[in-house]
């Protein structure tokens, strides 16, 4: 991993003062949601990246982790009255812990294995959940209502509030991922991915650092699980521990490209409108239509993109030099 | 005493149709090494087909299974050939997304196209139970059964002593050796996708005639086929005919002695603590 060059920071400084000021220029509140939305995929999408792209452990049970965050911090201002920023670093440990938890038992397992193991584990907390009268079982939680302010997380006059801590939670875990990537971990974690025998003769602990990069991804994911919650301010086993979650997850990080710090950002940009606007525009009959197109567009990026977009453009810029 | 008994007996009678399923499911990841996410979509196409045969022209769910197997072996060739080997040479993680995009497609197309409602196929020629000293069978699920564990057979019997079945089985083994054989990987790709979809149809047009009809039926039996077929082992047939047994019997037992609404977590409960105590499956190399 090189280091970043000047014009890309330039590039990157553009990119970033164009989101601050967009909000200020487009003032409808459905492309505000769609944009709050993307950058919280593109989130989920990073986290994924630092296990699933990174160190190849392709988790298709994200969602466990984004549901545990938004029911830790619901559940703790609900019953003991304590700001959701506290539950959000409480959900956060909480799924780090579990995520260790999950991934001991499965630290020998690779591809569809593990792939299959992560949605199993994800199922049976949705299943715990929908059954957990404490959490309010399959009817969910309903998050109380507080004063407007930072300090309470909770916004009622405008959703720009919530932009904007949504595009820093977004910059925090673009900042881990390219820490993971430039450090000594990251190169750990493409040793295990390559093969694990080699690395375990290189002396990498590969049980260890697949450890880290599940916590470390699954801390991320409840981040934006807490954000979810307080956005939203109702949630459900149906709404925030369903495996299309995960998948979309695992989609936006593929269509962005697989191991780029920044791709799943791209992935998440491309996708969550198309998916967003095409239910708005076909989905309001709750026909499905909407479901249609996107199961085909899937599959269709599958089929033509499997190395992501942002891939393709590295490699051509990569061909141009 | 008896109560268990009666569960026993369910969870053997689930059991047998999971293992058919499974089977379908492990062939394809076993030639191919791919992860079929619209397993239970396949299954969902077969048990409509019974459903309007029966309801339209009046055809027993019985007897429309060689139409059924046929169907869907022609429809699992055709995906095969027109998207999975697109992805074949791509990245593992495109393989799995390409089966879920196009899993999610069919149960909304059949959704937008038939209703999510719920059906079923009233009156069969299998109604009624026996009462074996206390434990009820029900006519239609033992005959389910029963169809199931003969398609298994078969399919063992097909694998081991046709040409194309020991040509299955050697791309299972190792895919240069057989290609070095004269062996058309290629063909045997679309083939086994083909009789795979084709197993999933036979167990439909038997599922179909005790068990709800409806657009959405395929997601919990996808999710119970992955857990079974990687208990059982990667590719392995007999791994999966054990594995399938061994699901059904948790999933029944365990829902009775805790609480049903949790027996889909005991069985993946059961999945987790096995993968770790045996990485490979029950009987994966």
């Amino acid at each position: 991993m090189q280091g970043i060059s000047s014009k890309q920071m330039a590039l990157g400084g553009v990119a970033l003062a164009l989101l601050i000021i967009f909000p200020l220029l487009v003032d409808s509140s459905f492309g505000q949601h769609v944009m709050i939305l993307t950058f919280m995929f593109a989130m989920c999408g990073v986290a994924w990246n630092v296990m699933g792209g990174y160190a190849a452990m392709f988790s298709f049970g994200q969602v466990a982790f984004f549901g545990i965050g938004a029911y830790a911090s619901s559940f703790l201002l609900l019953t003991f009255n304590i700001s959701p920023w506290i539950g959000l670093v409480a959900g956060g440990l909480i799924s780090a812990l579990l995520a260790a938890g999950i991934g001991y038992p499965c630290s020998n397992l690779r591809g569809h294995y593990f792939a299959i193991a992560t949605i199993a584990f994800a199922e049976i907390i949705r299943i715990v959940f929908n059954n957990w009268k404490l959490m309010g079982a399959a009817e969910g939680i309903t998050i109380p209502m507080l004063k407007e302010s930072l300090a309470n997380f909770m916004f009622h006059s405008s959703k720009l509030p919530y932009y904007y801590i949504m595009l820093a939670f977004l910059l925090v875990s673009i900042a881990v991922c390219y820490w993971v990537s430039t450090s000594k971990m990251g190169y750990y974690f493409r040793a295990i991915k390559e093969s694990h025998e080699i690395a375990k003769v290189l002396g990498v602990d590969v049980v260890r650092y697949r450890l880290y990069a599940i916590m470390i991804s699954a801390f991320l994911t409840s981040m934006a699980g807490t954000f979810y919650a307080q956005y939203i301010l109702y949630i459900d086993p149906e709404s925030v521990m369903i495996m299309p979650i995960s998948v979309q997850i695992v989609l936006v990080a593929m269509l962005g490209g697989a191991n780029t710090v920044l791709g799943p950002v791209i992935g998440a940009a491309v996708l969550i409108p198309l998916s967003e606007y095409s239910r708005a525009w076909l989905g309001y009959k709750g026909t499905g239509v909407d479901m249609i197109v996107y199961g085909t567009l899937i599959t269709i990026i599958a089929m033509y993109q499997p190395e992501g977009v942002w891939g393709s453009i590295t490699n051509l810029m990569r061909r141009r030099k | 005493m008896e109560q268990l008994a009666q569960q026993l007996v369910n969870g053997i009678l689930i059991g047998l149709v999971y293992s058919l399923l499974a089977i379908g499911l492990t062939l394809i990841w076993g030639v191919m090494n791919v992860l079929n996410f619209a397993h239970g979509e396949f299954l969902m196409i077969g048990m409509f087909i019974s459903y309007w045969l029966y309801s339209l022209a009046g055809i027993d769910p019985l007897l429309s299974i060689p139409l059924n197997a046929v169907a869907l072996f022609l429809f699992g060739m055709f995906i095969y050939r027109f998207v999975i080997s697109k992805v074949m040479k791509g990245p593992a993680l495109a393989q799995l997304v390409v089966t879920f995009g196009i899993s999610i497609f069919l149960a909304n197309f059949a959704a937008l196209i038939w209703t999510p409602n719920f059906r079923s196929i009233e009156h069969t020629l299998l109604s009624g139970t026996w009462d074996i000293s206390g434990v009820k069978l029900s006519i239609p699920k033992f005959v389910t059964s029963i169809g199931s564990v003969l398609t298994s057979l078969g399919v063992f019997w097909f694998l081991r002593n046709t040409r194309i079945g020991k040509a299955i089985l050697a791309v299972e083994m190792d895919r240069e050796a057989a290609v070095i054989m004269g062996i058309n990987t290629e063909r045997i790709n679309s083939l086994s996708f083909g009789i795979g979809s084709a197993l999933v149809g036979v167990a439909g047009a038997l599922l179909a005639t005790n068990y709800y009809i409806y657009p959405f039926v395929g997601g919990s039996f996808s999710l119970v086929c992955f857990c079974i077929v990687a208990l059982g082992g990667f590719g392995s047939i007999e791994g999966a005919f054990i594995a399938g047994i061994l699901v059904g019997v948790v999933q029944t037992l365990g829902g009775y002695i805790f609480d049903p609404a949790y027996k889909l977590a005991i069985v993946f409960a059961m999945y987790l603590i096995t993968v770790w105590i045996r990485p490979q499956g029950l009987r994966g190399l």
